[in-house]
This record gives C-alpha cells, structure tokens and sequence, in this order.
C-alpha cells in the first residue's frame, strides 16, 4: 500500500466524521469519538506496512503525479506519522471524557451538539501533522502547516462561550498569522535565492558555495516563525495564555502534537544548512535560542499557582530541551542523528505530557479547579492517583529510571559531544529549577492538607483511567528499557 | 541473579502501595532479602552466579548489568540488607500513614541494593536518585519539628549534588567510552583507559564535589545533621547508615581507580576538606544541646575517616606503591559505621518516644528505669569511638595504618600523614561527646521525663540486638569481611 494513502484516508475520515455531526443525535455524539479512536488505529496500524516510493518505485501514481518530488516515507517520517496518530488517539480519549465541559461552553443547552465537530477537526489536524512529516518541499510544508494551524485557531476557540476560550483563539490567531507571514517571506526569500522549494535543490544551493545573504535572511526568517509555532523564547508569549484559555484536549494537542510539528519543519528547514559553510552561525542561533527558552521556561514556571499554565511554561522549557538537541547536531558532532535525539525525546515528552494532561483534565472535571490548591491532600483522598501523579511529575522533572530522565540524558550527552559546554551548563542550572516546580504539585498532593476530606472517586470512563494507567506504567517501564522507541526511530 | 535482591523489597513496595497489608508485606520483604543479600555477599566470588546483564538500549549502548564489581560492592550489600531489616522493625508508624512509611522504608532500601549490585554507570546512578525521592517525602511527611523545610533543604542540596555528580559521570563514561564498570576497570587495569591528566583533574573535581555533597563531605555537610534530626528512624537509620554510603562507594570503586593523577591532584585539598569533617564538625558535635542532632553531626565527622582512608590510597598509587590497608579500611569502616549509627538512632527514636523530647535538658537518668536500652545504647556509642572488640575499632586502625603505609622511617611526613596525625585526635572528640551524650540522657538522678519509662519491648529489641550482634561479630572478627575484599 503507498504510503499517502494513510493521510488521504485520515482527511476523508475526517470530513466524514464534520458531515455526522449533522446527523448524530446529541447523547449519541460518543459514538463518533469513538469511531475516530478506533479509526485512527487502523490508520496506526497501516502505518507499518506502508512502503515508500523506495520500496515501490513502479507505482502508478508516484510516477503519474510527480509525487516523489514532494512526499516521502523514510523511518523518520514513519516515526512522526506514529507520534501524530498517537498523540491525536490520546487527546481523542481525553476530549470525549471532557465532553460535558466543552458542550457547557457550546451550546445553550447540555446536549453535546458539536463536540462531533472538535472530534473531527482532531482528525484533520492529525492528517495534517502526518503530511508534514513527509514534506519534500517547501510547499509541502507550507501548505501541511497552515492546514494545521487553521484547523488549531477552531479548537482553541471551540468553546465559544467562554471568555477565556475566545481571548485565547483572538491571541493565537494574531500571533500564528504573524508567524505565517514569517515563515512565508523566508520562503520567498530562500526560493528567489535558490531558484527551488525542494530541500533537495536547497541543500546543494547551500553546499556547494558560501550562502548568500539572501538565503541566509531566509532561512533567519523561517526559524523565527517556527520558534514561534515551537514556543521558543522570545517567541513564547503567546504560549501561557493561550495553553490556559484553550479547551484541555486541545492544550495538550497542541503542547505534544503541534510542538511535534513545528521541530518536524524546523528540522526540516535547517536540515539542508548542516553541510554549509555557515552551519556553525546557524547552528549556534539555534543554541542561544535554546538557552534562553530553557532559562524562561523553567524559571517563569516557578511562581505559577495555575497547573494549566505551570504545565505550559513546562512546555517551553522542554521545547528549550529540543532546540538544544536539534543544535547540537551541527556537522553530526552527534552518534544519535537529530531526528533520531528529536524522536525519542518527544516520545518521552508524549508519554509523560499526555499523563499530566489527563490529570489535569480529571481534576478539573472532577473539582472544577486547574489550580495547583485542587489537589491538595490528594494521597488521602486517592493514594493510587497520587502515585501516579508522582511518577508523572518525577519524569517531567527528569528523575532517573523514568522515561523523561533517559530523553534529557541523551540531549545532556548530544551537547557534549558536540562540545556546547556553556549551554549544557544552564540546562543543568534550568533543569534543577524545574525539579522545584514540578515538585510543588509533589508537595501540594502530599504535604498539604485537603479542602474535602471525602475520598475522590475517578468517575472517568474506563477508557480514560486505562489510558492513564497506561501512560503511567510506560513512563516505568521506558525509563528502563528504551530500546523499543529507539527501534521505531531507526 | 542478584538483580533479586533489589527486586523483592521494589515489588514488595508497590504491593504495599496497592493494598497489601503494610506491616507484614514488608517485614516478609526485609527478612527474605536480609536472608539472600548475606547469601550473595558470602558467595559472590563465585563469579557468574550473581551477575545478570539485560540490555536497555544498544545505542549507546546501556546494559542493566548488575552483579558485585568486588568484594567492597558485598560487604556493601550486606550492610544494606542488614540496616533494612533493622529498620522496618523499628519506628512506629503514624496512624493511617502505615502505606507510605513501609513503602518509602523498602523503596529506599532498594534504591541502595540496586545502586551497590550495579555494575552499569548509568544504573548505578539512578539506583541511587529513586532511593533519594521516598527519603525527602518520609522527612517532608512524617518528619519532626522543622520538617517542611529541612525536607526542601535537603532536596535542594541533594539534587544539585547528585546534577553535579551526573555531569561527571557523563563525562567519565565518554571519555571511557562505555558505561560498562567493569569493562572500566579492566581498561584501566590492561593500561588502555587513559585519560589526560588535565581531563582527569576536572573530572575528579566534579566527583568529589558530586559524591561529597551526597556524603556531607566538609563544607557540603549543613543539610545531615537537620536532615537525620527530622527524619523517621528508618529513615534516618537507612539513609545515615546506607544511603550516604553511596558517595564513598563511587569515590572508591570509580574515582579512585580511574583517575589516579586527578585524585592525586586534588589531595590536599580533599585532605584539608576531610579534618573540616573531624575536627571542625567534631566540636561542633560537642557542643549540641540535643541527643538527635549530635547523633546527626557525629555521623558527618565519621565520614571524614573514610575520606582519610581514600585520600592514603590516592597518595600511594600516586607514589607507584600499592596501599593494603587503604580499601580494606575504607570498607570495614563503611560498614561499621553504617550499623552502628543505624543503631542509634533507632535507640534514639525509642527514646523520644519514651519521653517525647531529645533534649538533653529533659533527660538523665534512663539507665535505672531502662538498663537494656542504656546498654545497647551504649554499647552502640562505644563502638563509633572506636572501643577495641566493636566493628568501629578494626576500621579506625587500619585507617591509621593506611596513612603510614610504605612510609619510609627516615622520609619527613606527607600531607598524609600529617592529616593522619591531626585526626587522630579525632577519637579524643568522639570520646568526649559520646560519653557526654550518653551521661547526660543515661546518667544522673532521673527527672520527671525519664522516671517511668519502660524498658525495650521483645520487638524493639530485635533490631537492636540484630544491628549489635553484627557490631560485635566484625569487631571480635573483621577477618569476616576482610576475606571478602581479597
């Protein structure tokens, strides 16, 4: 099976899915939920027999439509196909148990009108994130990424009568255009000093002689719109308000899958200067903004009191973390390629995210709180939670034997070895700040007293509570055995 | 094979946390590992039986390798073992937090088998950081007096020691190129590990302020002394006896071996840090007006022994001489001090609850009532200043034999030496305040506190007499563990 199948079949599911909205009775908005979960399994499971124009050079429509000028289906492409569909299941399973939050802010009564809508544009966005992992082209790109952020300026602005909702969509619209006209300047820029969108024809621009100005305006430009869509400081600003007002399910889409997304294009894009004579400059732009990301993530995290806007300034700081590893492959100074170092750390960042995200999520439905002060005294209220809470805060910390120790240790030992030893040095520095932060949730399940002495029952489906329960185990068992995520990289 | 041994009290942990009944779970747990650990400890030089490697990732390539890296790794275990079994029969735990007190206990106690089984670098380290966590939650939780913040203290000191210690670590195993211990070691004994001297010294650098910190090395010791004095016996007992070991044991196995010339390097300084530990915390010892906290700082000042011991081994093989009471010394006196200061603050702990209140002014007088406590009590204070026929004695002198070691009659002292001699009077301040310590809560008329109190319970005496009788076997017969080492 050629392996664009796999995002023809997720948009048409997906159109699909908006047209059962119109037919679907309220109560039964479930139904599509779970079909989309279940669909985008099979399109997970496709993933692996799918075959490449490598494998089938002969295919009709590689030849028919110049395809091969555009898509591609490599390991890393695979790769992220499988980040996006995961991550995109998850959030499935997380905005269904929101479901009664989401039609609160909907509509005028609680009948769940429209949450077959958000379930739906998850699954246009998802095909957007997997077509982008297999842009060839500038275009591709392009294109794969504004279907991406259109469909996300909807589902920050989904729950349209909430304040917080709508002020987060009205930021996140302004500031992602702006990033746009950026990112499509920069392109201009690079096409009219290239003659090319491919990165192909880039990468030889690029290599064979010293860039020219021109080239080198553009690519400054592109990292400047992908800095924003990765939440790079100083293009972070929009990232705390926007990650809070947002719908959850669409928080922690964005936090994993759109942050997959946006270092799949920056990787991309910075990809074809590696061999450049200019690559140490670009690479080191890169580090600085690494550094400064980590030392604004990890350290406006400290005074928040909000664990939706505590776990969004935790998202900039590990998107300081990646760019950190995407500089440190510089002339491949590294044994692990950057994609591969990327790859495994957005894993471990999935895993562990998506955990918080749906502690999150509970809490609030269950509480009707996101501040740090709802799970106080939580470990009498529900002991089994508060352990997995601590195994969840104890890997996004960085702690050893879970999953998120082994994805720092690898950039730690990326950075060395391509000799940015200043930069490792505030990493350590911002990552012992970002145990005081993730500790505070610690502290507050444990040590404080609780509001409400009564026992909390998760009253979650049972989907949700396995998936979490899941999620929790995997931040276990691959912090000791990384082998099979470094084997789906490869 | 050994990888067992960590595993039964880990698996034991969680089965407490999901509604196995605490108490029980974790006593079966201590037992049966206390039972194994001597058994692997007493057999591991039958190579093979106790090592088992299961890769975790292939590249770079990272093993869950575990198995004794020598005999100082099975005098180790079977110090972690014993102080274990010891501390989940002692303590009471609160009402209602049974879960969380026995769990953390078993979860510490297998962080530090885990660290001391490990023969893969990457392990050995995070063994060690899950052992830390359930140490700041008991202290943060459960703790005494100033809890809260002693708890942040420590996990503020304890995290930058342990981020340091990774970063050197790291730099260890690239320039080794494995993470493989023992493939370390032999490099380094078949000459083809070498790394520049320069290199070295940085690296060093970074280990002994890493492991320093996590041993409370001189000026890295404020947090102990609160630390212990806030903490639940168990885990003042696990973490005072086993746990700080840790840092001495990668000083030992990794530092020393590895990186002779950067050891070398730093060896005055190390030297002068170390009688900060003696004689500068050793006044300080003298001077504390509450039972808890000289226990507390005691144990920082025993640490500088060990430090001592290291610094004779550096000093030789700097010298091209091989030292042979170096390593034996450095390892009977880890373990020596581990039991008997897991033995008194566990007597300690007994204490308090007798007569709610450490300070010395609330008590005197508790040998009348409680002549077992006094004794063992005592005879616990007697071993950590060194009475002959204890565990601590057999240490302490090859400590000093150490220092002298393959010194010529005629040559004028060393640093070494030096340092050797000033610490010698070391032992006169421990004498001092062991036995004003123990005079002050035991001697004298009783007061209104202490003058009813009860003797030990049958279940307060096991960990007790377990911890004394191990104090009383390697101090009649060190050869117990020396037999081990060669």
């Amino acid at each position: 099976m050629p392996a664009y199948y796999l995002e023809a079949l997720t948009v048409t599911f997906g159109i699909l899915l908006l047209v059962a909205e119109a037919f679907v009775p309220g109560k039964q908005k479930t139904w599509v939920g779970l079909a989309a979960i279940g669909f985008l399994l099979v399109v997970l499971a496709m993933t692996f027999i799918a075959i490449g124009p490598d494998k089938d050079p002969e295919a009709k429509a590689w030849t028919k439509f110049a395809l091969w000028d555009l898509y591609k289906f490599d390991a890393t492409a695979k790769f992220y196909k499988i980040l996006a569909l995961a991550s995109a299941i998850l959030v499935l399973i997380l905005a269904i148990d929101y479901r009664a939050i989401l039609s609160r802010y909907t509509g005028e009564t609680n009948d769940e009108n429209g949450t077959a809508e958000y379930y739906s544009l998850i699954v246009i966005a998802t095909a957007a994130m997997m077509w982008m992992a297999s842009a060839k082209n500038l275009a591709m790109l392009f294109v794969s990424l504004e279907l991406l952020t259109i469909t996300f300026y909807i589902l920050v602005a989904f729950m349209k009568r909430n304040v917080g909702s709508l002020e987060a969509g009205v930021k996140y619209l302004i500031l992602g255009a702006l990033s746009t006209g950026f990112l499509v300047y920069g392109m201009a820029w690079t096409y009219g000093a290239t003659q090319s969108l491919s990165f192909d024809a880039i990468t030889i621009a690029a290599s064979t002689d010293a860039p020219s100005a021109p080239m080198l305006f553009g690519v400054a430009l592109m990292i400047i719109a992908l800095g924003f869509k990765v939440g790079a400081a100083p293009m972070h600003f929009w990232i705390p308000d926007v990650y809070q007002g947002a719908p959850t399910p669409t928080t922690a889409f964005l936090s994993v899958g759109s942050k997959a997304s946006g270092f799949v294009a920056l990787m991309a894009v910075m990809a074809p200067y590696a061999a450049s004579p200019h690559a140490h400059k670009l690479f080191s732009v890169l580090a600085i903004l690494a550094c400064i990301t980590l030392v604004v993530g990890n350290f406006g995290a400290i005074p928040q009191n909000n664990f939706k806007r505590l776990l969004a300034y935790s998202s900039i700081a590990n998107a300081g973390f990646l760019l950190l590893a995407v500089a440190a492959n510089r002339d491949g100074a590294t044994s692990l390629s950057s994609p591969q170092l990327v790859g495994f750390y957005l894993a471990s960042y999935l895993i562990m995210t998506m955990a918080a995200f749906f502690v999150l999520s509970l809490i609030r439905v269950q509480t009707g709180s996101e501040n740090i002060d709802a799970l106080d005294g939580l470990s009498r209220r529900n002991p089994i939670l508060a352990v997995a809470i601590t195994v969840i805060m104890a890997s996004l910390a960085g702690v050893p034997l879970t999953v998120g120790f082994i994805g720092k240790f690898f950039v730690f030992r990326a950075a060395m070895e391509a000799g940015m030893v200043v930069s490792v040095v505030i990493a350590a520095i911002t990552a012992a700040a970002g145990f005081y932060y993730y500790f505070k949730i610690l502290r507050a399940v444990w040590w404080n007293a609780p509001n409400d002495k009564a026992p909390l029952e998760i009253k979650s489906s049972s989907l949700f509570t396995l998936s979490l329960g899941l999620l929790t185990v995997a931040i276990l068992v691959f912090g000791l055995w990384p082998q099979p995520i470094m084997n789906l990289i490869k | 094979m050994s990888s067992f041994l960590f595993l039964i009290p880990f698996v034991a942990a969680f089965a407490i946390i999901f509604g196995s009944p605490a108490r029980l779970t974790a006593r079966a747990a201590a037992v049966a590992t206390f039972l194994l650990g001597l058994y692997a400890a007493a057999t591991w030089s039958n190579s093979g039986m106790w090592s088992f490697t299961f890769s975790a990732l292939t590249i770079p390539s990272i093993d869950m390798a575990f198995g004794f890296i020598n005999g100082t790794s099975a005098v180790m275990v079977a110090l972690a073992v014993t102080v274990l079994l010891a501390a989940v029969f002692s303590g009471q735990s609160p009402e209602g937090r049974e879960k969380l007190y026995y769990a953390s206990s078993l979860f510490i106690g297998a962080g530090a088998i885990g660290a001391f089984v490990s023969t893969d670098l990457f392990f050995f380290y995070a063994f060690h950081e899950l052992a830390l966590i359930p140490t700041f939650l008991m202290i943060g939780l459960l703790g005494r007096g100033n809890r809260k913040e002693t708890a942040w203290k420590i996990t503020i000191y304890l995290g930058v020691g342990s981020l340091v210690l990774l970063a050197g670590l790291v730099w260890l195993a690239r320039e080794a190129g494995t993470y493989n211990i023992l493939a370390m070691l032999e490099a380094k004994k078949a000459g083809t590990l070498a790394i520049e001297a320069g290199t070295q010294k940085s690296i060093a650098a970074l280990l002994i302020v890493g492991f320093g910190i996590l041993v409370s090395l001189f000026p890295f010791h404020s947090w102990a002394a609160p630390a212990y004095a806030s903490a639940p016996a168990p885990t003042a007992m696990l973490h005072a006896g086993v746990l700080k070991k840790f840092g001495l044991y990668g000083l030992l196995q990794l530092a020393v071996p590895l990186l002779p010339e950067g050891m070398n390097a730093w060896l005055t300084p190390l030297l002068v840090l170390l009688l900060g530990n003696i004689l500068w915390v050793g006044l300080v010892t003298i001077s504390q007006k509450r039972l808890d906290s000289m226990l507390g700082h005691s144990s920082v000042m025993h640490m500088g022994y060990i430090f001592l011991a290291l610094a004779a081994v550096v000093a030789s093989n700097a010298a091209g001489k091989t030292n042979e009471f170096g390593i034996p010394a450095a390892t009977v006196l880890m373990f020596a001090h581990g039991i008997s200061i897991a033995m008194l603050f566990g007597l300690a702990d007994r204490i308090e609850q007798r007569t709610k209140s450490l300070d010395f002014s609330d008590l005197g007088g508790l040998a009348k009532p409680a002549p077992l406590l006094a004794f063992l009590f005592g005879m616990a204070g007697m071993a950590s200043l060194g009475l002959p026929g204890l565990a601590n004695f057999s240490g302490e002198v090859m400590v000093f034999l150490a220092g002298f070691e393959g010194r010529e009659a005629s040559a004028p002292l060393g640093p070494v030496q030096i340092a050797t001699i000033l610490s010698l009077w070391g032992v006169v301040i421990s004498a001092v305040y062991v036995l004003r310590g123990f005079r002050k809560t035991f001697q004298g008329p009783t007061v209104s506190a202490t003058a009813s109190v009860a003797d030990l319970t049958l279940v307060e005496k096991i960990p007790a007499v377990l911890l004394a009788a191990a104090l009383l076997i390697v101090g009649i017969y060190p050869r117990i563990l020396l037999q081990l080492l060669s």
